[in-house]
């Protein structure tokens, strides 16, 4: 299969990536390919132009100061191999190995996977249960986007269309902080069919002081559990707590993703379990 | 508009002329002529189509020739040296590692990006880093043991260093 004809460019800055998108408005950024070049050779996209970031080699940088600074254009296998990355953020590590098989993480992007917004994909659910901060760049300058802003629909995120991403920030945990990814893979894609991202962080007394629970591939863009978080902050985090916080997981979740191999109520199920199945392991219950 | 690329493959340097679509097993298999990397699926599943790019297995039906420019690419047909086999072709030589065949140049090259990683996997971990390669015929069982069976090989030539 090949894809539909297209212009290639291979700018050597985001600077110069910018003047590209301006020039060029059926252009689409070409990261790790593991999400367009599929979409491309099946004719569902079929851009004009191509924009690669693969020769900008400020994007391919990790930076760990006390938090993280990713770089758009990490991909899944890099960041694996940072066993300080894997201390710092348990849920990021897992969430990065559920990620395809190693030739698709060996080529993936933390970036590609962010931008591209899949419902289905397994990164989102870490960044935004980590409150990430999303660098872009564009013809105005650099602007930041918190997590609860970045991923707002099925494949639409806050980016411009002559905007590039740059940078994905991490804050260093404060306190004592706990996390996990759970997942339920669909067993021929290995997408999720329910997955679920949770940082619980507790007090000197061992109380839950704040949790954030996020939840992908059962609804249609990756979403905060609040019921759940409401429901766990404030207790001591013990399985009993646990469950009462699985309970109201789909509080407020307006509309779960349905398909012929798995329903709407089905997916609603699957996310109390597995919201109770990360935050038992999380909290070692 | 085409575009000039240039690689190295199997340790030569080798140019060429491409459409920017062209994806890069079709410019190994029809332009370089190295027909060892099949094209399964042509959707990212399979593996058949893996190949070693930089040192790490990928999927080269999912990469743009342009997108390798410059890179150092390694084919099934670079892996033996000298005429002699790779432990891991050894391996599925000795083991039955393949009945037709199809799966196995990227089944061989996924288990180097596994072994160079982990050097003595569990068969767990076998499993675990084979899944993205398919194969129709085996069930898999043959396949584990020809990796474990490079394993020991390549453990043992380390070990008389």
């Amino acid at each position: 299969m090949y894809p539909a004809a297209f212009d290639y460019h291979r700018p050597g800055s985001v600077q110069e990536a910018i003047s590209l998108l301006q020039e060029n408005p059926e252009a689409k950024i070409l990261a790790g390919g593991h999400s367009l070049l599929p979409a491309m050779k099946l004719r569902l996209a079929e851009p004009g132009a191509i924009v690669d970031l693969g020769s900008i080699s400020d994007l391919k940088q990790l930076s760990l100061n006390g938090g993280a600074t990713i770089g758009a254009m990490c991909t899944y296998d890099a960041l694996l191999n940072s066993n300080e990355l894997e201390t710092m953020f348990p849920v990021l590590h897992e969430a990065l190995a559920w990620v395809g098989d190693v030739q698709v993480r060996n080529l993936g992007t933390i970036g590609g996977s962010a931008a591209h917004a899949d419902p289905a994909a397994d990164i989102p659910a870490a960044l935004v249960a980590l409150e990430a901060e999303f660098v872009v760049v564009g013809p105005n300058g650099e602007r930041t986007i918190p997590a609860s802003e970045f991923f707002i629909d099925i494949f639409t995120t806050a980016l411009e269309p002559e905007e590039v991403l740059t940078q994905i920030k991490l804050s260093a945990p404060d306190g004592n902080v706990v996390s996990a990814y759970e997942k339920f893979p669909h067993p021929a894609s290995g997408y999720p069919v329910c997955g679920v991202a949770v940082v619980v962080t507790r007090d000197g007394s061992g109380n839950v002081s704040s949790a954030r629970i996020t939840a992908t591939g059962s609804v249609y863009v990756v979403t905060r559990l609040t019921g759940a978080e409401d429901a766990l902050t404030g207790t001591g985090g013990d399985a009993s707590a646990v469950e009462a916080a699985s309970e109201r997981a789909t509080e407020g979740v307006s509309e779960f993703a349905g398909d012929h191999y798995a329903s709407s109520e089905y997916r609603e199920h699957l996310t109390k379990v597995f919201v109770k199945r990360a935050l038992n392991r999380a909290l070692g219950n | 508009m085409n575009h000039s690329v240039s690689m190295t493959v199997n340790g030569s340097k080798r140019d060429g002329n491409v459409e920017p679509r062209t994806l890069l097993v079709h410019h190994i298999r029809e332009n370089l002529g190295l027909t060892g990397t099949h094209v399964g699926c042509d959707t990212s599943q399979c593996g058949a189509c893996t190949i070693m790019m930089n040192g790490k297995a990928v999927k080269s039906c999912t990469v743009l020739a342009v997108q390798a420019e410059g890179a150092d690419i390694m084919t099934i047909e670079g892996l033996a040296k000298d005429g002699e086999l790779h432990p891991i072709q050894e391996g599925f030589w000795e083991e039955h590692g393949l009945q037709c065949g199809f799966c196995t140049p990227g089944m061989i090259l996924s288990s180097l990006d596994l072994l160079q990683r982990n050097p003595n996997p569990t068969e767990a971990e076998i499993r675990h880093g084979i899944e993205g390669n398919l194969c129709r015929c085996t069930g898999y069982q043959h396949i584990v043991k020809s990796i474990q069976y490079a394993a020991n090989k390549m453990a043992g030539a380390a070990g008389d260093d």
